[in-house]
């Protein structure tokens, strides 16, 4: 009778663990009316997959949050930062509702994109992307002044002391120790790097013949962190690192951040406003555009848009199994948009432009469900069309 | 014999004997102590990071854990005995199969050629596994998910359980097969009703050490169960949707910037240990029975 | 129930054919195809890895992808394997070297030397301590162990390189905690008690009779260790420190965690690196292109091969060297 004895254990074992699982799962209602109803309610809700950029993950997640108080727990939004490459790449491998990158579809993925969903690939800008210069000198707070000649030689590791002349020149005044720079950079294919690079490609012309721009490069020198946490981490645990990091990042922990000289000779602090001004240009339809060492006077120019990536033919996406899946999916982004923008400055991002939030709703307009234009729907529900 | 004795006193001999010996006992202190001292740090910083709601709240952004609303790990450790069971589920059978054909069969043709697959198998690294899984089960079904972490993981388990099968039930002895099969039982009855009892607690055992193994690995997962910052809404999404695992978890906690997000990475570190720990104590307690009996 | 019934119950029933005969081979082929099940999975790992890497290796060739030094995934898109390829040898080569005399001492400590209480209490911490996973080690290695081995080593080190003889400052890298070494050392601390473990087992398989042959000769207690145990249990020592190597080759999570993560050349003892399993766990998620993807997965074949060399060698070596089959851990 042993036999009965072991697979009685391993039975009542899978049964407590079972169990275990729905009594977590389960409410803690206790008559049978409200257990119905939370049955009912919760059949109702829906689970919304995104991933990709880490730089807007802070803002993103607090929508996510949001969002799901203002829908009363109707929507969740699981959001993974895993880096802009894998956003761009889960969203046109269509593992993922919604792709999140610092860097806009090339032509190539969206001709890609578009032979597989015989719909576009729309990038909706959610945020804007500041990249500020961090460093971790003791005894030096944020404020030191960088050029674009500066960080190139700095990243090709010709600067190898943070008391060196060049930067003691552009520093006046302040007292850089003798420590050596260690460099830090992104290891993942990331956004941010697309902006720091396209930025450096633009004021150096040695750096664009020999390393050029893009989600991830060769760097020249430096320790690769993953994801905007890794390059964080790994500057704020090292005295002497220098490494670029999204402005909010650098804000949420506190971290030093450099002022920078723009292409009209003016020394910009990073704020919202001078970022909001870096994005004072001519928009294109789709909004796929670098505005890195923006020619305005006052614009902080290590800037860019953070898109949100999404199908025009949402039913084409095997990501999303439902009608009501692609219609939340739309709620959420007009939500983001609108009103989620409110939450933007507190945690350290610049509001959208009224430009590109109008590109955006001329976007969503287009987005269908089987032909189906759900964005409009969703839009005039919502009284803004 | 030319190696010892020769040219050698007794005295010069006993003095060397002690000097190894004091060799020995000096390496085994100074290898413990820094073993010990990352499982105190662990300890301690897990267990001052550990609170009420770590066991009842759902992560959410990283703006909870610096405004410093309610955040914690439940729906990570609901997800990783979720895909830890399912794990345990998909490999059982596999393992105990193939261990009933290496000791039950040991004339067998494959058997062999299967045991070196095997134990190369259970040597290749957890990250291929890993990869094995994304291409098997993630690529077809088109989404990151709870099941194809709990394949990612069955991977790994399913060569630790064919082996310790195998051994639990070569030790049985012979002459209760025999008899099983002199009283006239057919072979598969002789093994399920009287080799399996007598070596339950070698199984049991086995799935145990299997489980502990595979319940610590962070890399097989990074590309299948994926992660996710709330529990799903239905228990479908489980099985079938991205589910946070402690390990992954803890991984992506450990490299974030935020300082209330390390606190709960030693957290579930600590978490984690104690889950692994306690699996591989009551294994061991388990074969220490076994011995008295 | 009494005996004599239940055989005289088995006795009188009907011989079921499904019972018996098909029972048996029902039985027979269920456990072929479980045990087939496994040999399959092995063989898919290999053709997935390969079928998935194949785009890398006709771009390449096998031998380029393994010899080329640039990893370069944002403007030529070239890949090449061999800075991965040399930091997880590098890395495990030295975290062996660090781990097997320790180990083997404190295997031979707990099985010849010690008393039989702390010798358990030590085994038994071993094994514990094996099963830490391997994130949790990585933690403390980010929080704890990589800040102190910056303060109390790196930066002195770097310090008076500095002052002394600035032509060891390439060598020495970048001193920042997160580096070869760092992941190196945390790599031997990983291996320790595997390789431990290995050699327990191999030591308890020589038999009574060696020791009491050696003792009768009238050697000292390590003489005896010397020439009769070590000698024995050599096969099984050396085939426990190749698969140690092995486990040391496939661990991912700490050395990613701890490493710094740089691919290019050139490496320098405290300096960042990357080994296969880290450049796979960084990059996988995030890769953009199907050639990064599928060097990436190429990369994972290598690990692949390189690991199945070492199992097959640990094998031979064990069935060769000593009596007793190999030993799973």
């Amino acid at each position: 009778m042993k036999k009965v004895n072991l697979f009685k254990t391993l039975n009542l074992v899978f049964l407590s663990v079972v169990l275990l699982f729905f009594a977590s799962c389960g409410g803690r209602g206790t008559t049978e009316e409200t257990r119905a109803e939370r049955r009912a309610e919760r059949s109702e809700r829906i689970d919304l997959l995104g991933a990709g950029a880490s730089f807007p993950a802070p803002l993103v997640t607090a929508m996510a949050d949001e969002y799901r108080q203002v829908t009363n727990n109707r929507v969740t939004i699981n959001y993974q930062s895993i880096g802009s490459g894998g956003g761009i790449r889960q969203f046109s491998e269509q593992t993922i509702m919604f792709g999140m990158s610092e860097a806009f579809l090339s032509d190539d993925i969206m001709a890609e994109v578009e032979s597989k969903t015989e719909g576009r690939a729309f990038n909706l800008p959610i945020t804007l992307a500041d990249v500020v210069i961090t460093y971790n000198v003791p005894g030096t707070d944020k404020g030191v002044v960088f050029d674009g000649e500066l960080i190139v030689d700095i990243y090709m590791e010709r600067i190898t002391s943070w008391n060196d002349p060049k930067i003691a020149a552009l520093n006046p005044g302040k007292n850089l120790p003798s420590l050596p720079v260690t460099v830090v950079h992104r290891s993942d294919g990331s956004g941010t790097t697309n902006v720091f690079t396209s930025f450096l490609t633009r004021v150096s012309e040695e750096w664009r013949n020999k390393i050029g721009f893009g989600t991830s490069v060769n760097w020249p020198a430096g320790i690769g962190g993953n994801g905007n946490e890794g390059v964080a981490g790994a500057v704020m645990n090292t005295p002497g690192a220098i490494g670029y990091n999204s402005f909010s990042y650098a804000l949420l922990n506190d971290m030093s951040y450099g002022f920078i000289v723009n292409s009209s000779g003016n020394i910009i602090e990073p704020s919202y406003p001078a970022t909001t001004e870096a994005a004072n240009i001519d928009l294109p339809e789709d909004t796929r555009i670098l505005f890195t060492n923006t020619p305005a006077p006052d614009g902080y120019p290590i800037a860019g848009f953070a898109w949100m990536l999404v199908h025009e033919n949402l039913d084409k996406n095997n990501a999303i199994n439902s009608r009501e899946e692609a219609a939340e999916l739309v709620g959420f982004l007009v939500w983001a948009i609108t009103e989620g923008q409110e939450l933007s400055e507190e945690l350290g991002y610049a509001r959208l432009p009224e430009a590109a939030i109008e590109r955006n709703f001329e976007m969503i307009s287009q987005i269908k469900w089987r032909g189906e234009n759900i964005g409009r729907e969703v839009l005039k529900k919502n009284q803004l069309l | 014999m030319k190696s010892f004795a020769e040219n050698k006193t007794l005295f010069q001999r006993n003095l060397w004997d002690r000097f190894m010996v004091g060799l020995l006992i000096v390496s085994t202190i100074l290898v413990m102590v820094p073993l010990l001292i990352i499982i105190g740090y662990v300890i301690i910083n897990g267990i001052s990071a550990l609170n009420w709601e770590f066991f009842t709240e759902e992560l959410g952004s990283p703006a909870r854990a610096m405004q410093g609303r309610p955040t914690g790990l439940v729906h990570t450790i609901i997800g990783t005995a979720v895909v830890d069971l399912l794990a345990l589920i998909i490999s059982a059978p596999v393992g105990l199969g193939a261990g009933i054909l290496l000791s039950e069969y040991p004339d067998h043709k494959l058997n062999p050629f299967l045991r070196i697959i095997n134990d190369t198998l259970n040597g290749m690294p957890a990250i291929l596994k890993g990869l094995l899984a994304f291409a098997l089960i993630v690529k077809p079904m088109g989404t990151f998910s709870g099941l194809s972490g709990g394949f990612a993981l069955a991977f790994v388990m399913i060569p630790i359980i064919a082996r310790s099968t195998e051994s639990a039930l070569m030790n049985i002895p012979w002459s209760i097969r025999e008899a099983g099969l002199a009283i006239g039982l057919p072979r598969w009855r002789v093994v399920l009703s009287t080799v399996m009892p007598a070596a339950k607690t070698g199984l049991v055992t086995g799935f145990l050490i299997s489980f502990a193994r595979a319940a610590g690995e962070a890399a097989p997962l990074m590309f299948t169960s994926f992660g996710n910052n709330y529990l799903p809404n239905h228990w479908t999404g489980m099985i079938f949707g991205p589910v946070d695992t402690l390990p992954q978890r803890l991984y992506s906690l450990a490299i974030s910037p935020y300082k209330e997000w390390h606190a709960m990475g030693w957290a579930a570190g600590i978490v984690l240990l104690v889950f692994v720990i306690t699996l591989f104590v009551t294994a061991r307690l388990l074969t220490r029975e076994n011995k008295y009996n | 129930m009494k005996r004599e019934e239940k055989i005289n119950d088995v006795l009188k029933k009907p011989v079921g054919v499904i019972y018996r005969w098909l029972g048996d081979r029902i039985f027979l082929s269920a456990a072929v195809i479980l045990g087939l099940s496994i040999i399959f999975l092995s063989f898919s790992m290999a053709w997935v890895l390969y079928g998935e890497g194949r785009a890398a290796f006709s771009e390449f060739g096998f031998w380029g992808f393994l010899k080329g030094t640039t990893w370069d995934p944002g403007i030529q898109l070239i890949f090449g394997a061999l800075p991965f390829l040399l930091g997880t040898i590098v890395t495990s080569v030295a975290a062996l070297l660090i781990a097997f005399f320790p180990a083997i001492a404190i295997g031979i400590f707990i099985a010849e030397y010690a008393p039989r209480w702390l010798g358990n209490i030590i085994e038994n911490l071993v094994h514990l301590i094996a099963a830490i996973p391997s994130v949790v080690v990585g933690i403390w290695g980010i929080f704890v162990f990589a800040p102190w081995m910056r303060e109390t080593i790196y930066m002195p080190v770097f310090n008076w390189a500095t002052e002394n003889s600035p032509s060891l400052l390439p060598v020495l890298g970048n001193p920042m905690g997160y580096g070869m070494a760092t992941a190196t050392i945390v790599l031997a601390l990983m291996i320790i008690p595997f390789t431990t473990a290995l050699t327990r087992d191999a030591i308890r398989q020589v038999p009574k009779e060696q020791r009491e042959a050696a003792w009768a000769l009238g050697a000292t207690r390590w003489e005896v260790i010397r020439m009769a145990v070590i000698p024995y249990a050599r096969g099984g020592i050396l085939a426990g420190a190749i698969l140690s190597f092995g486990r040391a080759i496939g661990e991912t999570m700490a050395v990613a965690m701890l490493i710094g993560n740089k691919n290019t050349f050139p490496f320098s003892i405290m300096g960042p690196a990357a080994t296969m399993p880290s450049v796979i766990i960084n990059e996988f998620r995030e890769a953009v292109g199907s050639l990064h993807l599928s060097s990436l997965m190429a990369i994972g074949f290598v690990l692949f091969v390189i690991s199945l060399i070492v199992n097959l060698v640990a094998a031979y070596i064990t069935r060769k060297l000593s009596i007793s089959g190999g030993q799973a851990v």
